[in-house]
């Protein structure tokens, strides 16, 4: 399968995402919604605001091992947008100066697959902050070069927040392609085997559910009781935390929605869950997303949707902790996708 | 008088019969809502065997509500499909079963 982008496919470009969002599938607002704006001036949560500068987000590269149906990103092994080694530089520079970032969390594409990964998280690490990567599992078998991930991750204390859409074969891969399944539990035994996952681990090895289809998760908690017993009986896998991640609107899920028919009554769905608890609580507040050209944007999904950061510091080079702890966030109506039900973000349920 | 009986909009206002009656309403809500809450049962197990007599009970607007809720609770199509399939042996077995009524009664009255 291509990427939206190989394919030439009209939802690859941005604009036509964000007219289908604000305006209906035929741009004529004859499907509307109430503005997510709207949502949030009743919670007193407009304009949205920082919390604060805690999390750096990068995205070094949109290239990818897997092409799965529901991604954001539309990644896949076509995409050859890859972060630079002088972008890495520039970030690690920014990484020094602020030591309210505590987290870095490295995503893609499969980051794995940027040449300068390692060197990348080395170099963090003697910045004494956090590591999360989230590694798509398959990744690790997917050449011998990478057979020795778990080793390195441990070697630098990694955080591992890895896809696993459900604990049945059938299930994830329809989602994530054929044979997905089958790599990912080899892979999180692999993990297993140097520590991680393990009850008491420093070694924190993570999960993530989303929806294969037009609906929303279900309970978080109840999900994770699941995963473990099963993924105990069935693999004798063991992991930490699940988090359940709603799928937004965008790129190959948007496509999906409006090829199935379900793109109208999934965005009621959305709007009909939302939860101003959860609203307060999105993860935009507190996180940086870093585009793998250095462009500064609110989350990974206004990344996608090319929304970049409403102040002057639109671009690494000009990163400053004043202008953009004062930014106003930019939101759309996308962001039902993180408000609904116990709320969504990239560690899971926030309310 | 409207000119069909089932609309699909209809299971959205489901609430709505507490207008003419809301003491009433009130308590099938909650008990509704504490029968399918976890328990000795988990909530996924209990969403299947309401699929499972969505059927056997015939109600359209159950078979939408929990095929969604069973699916989204990680039920597979297969595992979907055999529980109605218990829910229609059951009932066919119901309606089989009182062969026995008819043939004692036969048996009573043949020469």
């Amino acid at each position: 399968m291509k990427s939206l982008k190989a394919q030439h496919h009209i939802l690859s470009d941005t604009h036509e995402q964000i007219e289908i969002l604000e305006h209906g599938i035929n741009h004529d607002d004859s499907f509307k919604l109430i503005p997510f704006q709207q949502k949030m001036e009743e919670a007193g949560l407009f304009p949205l605001r920082p919390t604060g500068l805690e999390i750096f987000q990068i995205n070094v590269g949109k290239m990818c091992n897997q092409v799965c149906k529901h991604c954001h990103v539309d990644a896949g092994p076509d995409r050859k947008e890859i972060m630079t080694r002088e972008t890495m530089q520039q970030c690690l520079d920014i990484l020094a100066a602020n030591p309210s970032f505590k987290i870095v969390d490295l995503t893609g594409g499969a980051p794995e697959l940027n040449p300068d990964f390692r060197w990348f998280v080395e170099k963090i690490k003697e910045l004494d902050k956090h590591i999360i990567v989230r590694c798509n599992l398959t990744i690790i078998l997917a050449n011998k070069r990478f057979n020795d991930l778990p080793q390195f991750f441990k070697q630098h204390s990694i955080e591992v927040v890895s896809s696993l859409p459900f604990y049945s074969r059938d299930r994830t891969d329809r989602q994530r392609g054929n044979g997905v399944f089958e790599d990912s539990i080899k892979a999180l035994q692999m993990l297993n085997a140097v520590g991680y996952g393990k009850e008491g681990s420093r070694l924190k090895l993570n999960l993530v559910y989303n929806p294969a289809g037009a609906f929303l998760p279900p309970s978080q908690e109840i999900l994770e009781k699941e995963f473990k017993t099963t993924l105990k009986k069935d693999f004798d896998i063991d992991f930490h935390s699940l988090y359940a991640i709603t799928n937004l609107p965008i790129s190959r899920f948007l496509d999906y929605l409006l090829q199935s028919g379900n793109y109208e009554k999934y965005m009621e769905k959305l709007v009909a869950a939302y939860n101003p608890v959860a609203a307060a609580k999105v993860m935009c507040r507190n996180t940086l997303s870093i585009g793998w050209d250095g462009f500064i944007y609110d989350c990974d999904f206004n990344q996608m949707l090319d929304m970049k950061v409403d102040c002057s510091a639109h671009h690494i080079s000009q990163f400053s902790d004043t202008v953009l702890s004062n930014r106003n966030i930019v939101i759309n109506q996308h962001c039902y996708g993180c408000t609904a039900g116990a709320g969504s973000s990239c560690g899971g349920a926030v309310a | 008088m409207a000119n069909h009986y089932y609309n699909a909009e209809d299971l959205g206002k489901f609430s709505s019969v507490g207008e003419y009656q809301k003491p009433m309403a009130d308590k099938f809500f909650a008990w509704y809502g504490e029968v399918f809450a976890e328990g000795n049962l988990t909530a996924r197990e209990k969403s299947l065997i309401a699929l499972a007599v969505a059927h056997a009970v015939q109600c359209p607007y159950c078979i939408d509500a929990y095929s969604s809720d069973a699916f989204e609770k990680g039920w597979s199509e297969g595992q979907m499909m055999e529980a109605i399939h218990v829910a229609s042996a059951i009932k066919g077995g119901a309606a089989l079963v009182h062969g026995v009524q008819m043939m004692n009664k036969v048996k009573e009255i043949a020469m």
